[in-house]
């Protein structure tokens, strides 16, 4: 329950009577300047951050692809030599992030795992992306 | 007191008779507007969880009103006084406080430009910013798709609204809500009814308005493109993106702290992977608390002496202008990284670029599915969608220090 007295409320009527604006008013010419500044403050704000994302993009593909060859280094001793079959370029499956690379692990033991693993995780097994499967002896 | 003179007063005092003296007509109409806006909220489905509170506030502040000023649930004139610095009461929220209704204690978040804030820190714990950080040069489709908010503004000023007035309503052309609110919040605190339900309704309308635009200004072998699958973005990407989002934008434009820093606090909570409680709460509880408090006070300001003028009719006429000329911006841009690319890039992407998550990317999914059955657009276009939500900001950060004072 509100308690206003009468004078109050006039007072309060009586400064809604002035309208509250503020600013100037701009003439065409700067109106077109602040337009063209404007955007392209935008453009030059995102193409800088586009930059900045793109360097962190390229130091961390770099930091993730020594990682990777680190780990290829140590485990090719470990998988028994094969002689060098011709290297046949395959077509992706759609929707297929690249093949799997198995280290002593049969291909249907690994679709097993991959489909326990969407199964567990709760998402569809497109969505998911497995990069290796190693058998731990 | 005896029983006709008590029922003479209870019908004296009733707002049916009210609607008949002074300007009690205007809250009349803009109860019917009210009325409107919930059909098209609850039965169109046009932004309901916003368009359903901003209409029931406008309902209750309008119907309320016409009860007298003791018992109104909103009092334009104290938010009036408040902000006329010749006011005894000028930022004065004790005044507010003590003599508001309900709403009025409720729109002290929007004034003090707390719930678009706390909106933003939702939308950051609900946005998955992968797609852009695979592709980068998505952040140039968003800077593209804020033409209209430049060209609306400088249209504004030739119509006669001033300096701030027509960047609150230019940033319609952001077709972001929350930005939009706080800048008309700040700048041009009058319009902010208009422009509110403006913004909110063309957001509602992109499915409509966009495709339009977007087969007049694309071949049917550029809407065809199938575009590369991105690359996989690791977890420390998504860790640093926002820490780095934050620092740079912040520093470039420090007016832009407000929106940018808790849009990429959300986003940070989202990714860090150890702060899941947190995370959760401000995707859904704080989000939708926020967002039932942002409708209702908003709505409220759409009172019949503040909305029903020429004002209000430019406002929708101008951010309609500023939709079709983001996305005209986007898709041209667009048009051009396609030429650039060497065919590579789907130009209906571009027009994602207006913001609007997720609905401006899933018209360019439909769009380009369209021409190509087997073409899915919707993870390249998420990429522009989320660089429009920090363009705009951008934008908004500009336009704030610009006219901000």
């Amino acid at each position: 329950m509100l308690f206003i007295t009468p004078a109050a409320a006039e007072g309060a009527a009586q400064a809604a009577q002035t309208v509250v604006k503020k600013g100037e008013m701009l003439s065409a010419g700067t109106a077109f300047v602040d337009s063209l500044l404007g955007y392209l403050v935008v453009f030059i704000g995102l193409t800088l951050l586009m930059l900045v994302i793109m360097l962190v993009g390229k130091i961390m593909v770099a930091s993730a692809k020594k990682k990777v060859t680190k780990v290829v280094e140590t485990a090719v001793p470990a998988v028994p030599a094969h002689p060098a079959a011709p290297a046949v370029k395959k077509e992706l499956a759609p929707g297929s992030a690249g093949d799997i690379k198995l280290y002593d692990t049969d291909p249907r033991d690994a679709a097993m795992i991959m489909a326990i693993v969407a199964n567990k995780l709760g998402k569809p097994l497109n969505e998911l992306r497995f990069i290796s499967i190693r058998e731990v002896k | 007191m005896n029983i006709f003179e008590s029922l003479g007063k209870l019908v004296n005092e009733s707002g049916f008779a009210m609607m008949m003296t002074g300007d009690g007509w205007k809250n009349l109409v803009m109860i019917l507007i009210a009325c409107v806006l919930l059909y098209l909220g609850i039965k169109k489905q046009y932004e309901p969880l916003l368009m359903v509170g901003i209409a029931m506030g406008c309902l209750l502040a309008n119907a309320s009103a016409l009860g007298g000023f003791s018992n109104a649930l909103y009092h334009q004139e104290l938010w009036d006084s408040f902000l006329n610095e010749s006011s005894e009461y000028y930022h004065d929220y004790g005044h507010i406080l003590a003599q508001g209704g309900l709403i009025d204690i409720l729109y002290i978040g929007v004034k003090a430009g707390v719930y678009p804030c706390l909106i933003f820190i939702g939308i950051g714990a609900m946005t998955d910013f992968g797609p852009l950080i695979s592709n980068p040069t998505s952040l140039l489709l968003g800077a593209a798709a804020q033409f209209g908010v430049f060209l609306a503004f400088f249209g504004a000023t030739f119509l006669g609204f001033n300096g701030n007035e027509a960047a609150s309503i230019g940033i319609i052309g952001g077709a972001d809500g929350p930005t939009a609110i706080l800048t008309t919040t700040k700048l041009a605190p009058h319009l902010l009814g208009p422009i509110a339900v403006a913004a909110y309704s063309y957001m509602a309308l992109i499915p409509m308005i966009q495709p339009p635009l977007m087969m007049a200004l694309t071949t049917k072998k550029e809407r065809a493109v199938k575009m590369e699958q991105l690359r996989q973005v690791s977890k420390t990407e998504k860790i640093l993106f926002p820490i780095v989002v934050a620092i740079f934008v912040i520093l470039l434009l420090p007016s832009t702290a407000p929106l940018i820093g808790c849009l990429m606090f959300g986003n940070l909570l989202k990714e860090t992977g150890v702060t899941e409680r947190l995370s959760d709460v401000a995707q859904n509880a704080l989000m939708n608390i926020v967002t039932l408090f942002l409708g209702i006070s908003v709505g409220a300001t759409m009172v019949g002496s503040n909305f029903l003028n020429w004002e209000t009719i430019w406002i929708v006429v101008l951010g309609l202008v500023a939709f079709g000329c983001s996305t005209i911006g986007g898709l041209l841009v667009g048009k051009l990284m396609y030429k650039l690319s060497g065919g590579k890039i789907n130009p209906l992407i571009g027009s994602a670029g207006v913001s609007a998550v997720p609905m401006a990317a899933r018209v360019s999914q439909k769009v380009g599915q369209k021409e190509n059955p087997s073409n899915f657009l919707l993870m390249h276009a998420m990429g522009p969608n989320v660089a429009g939500v920090i363009g705009s900001a951008i934008a908004a950060g500009f336009l704030m220090s610009m006219f901000g004072g």
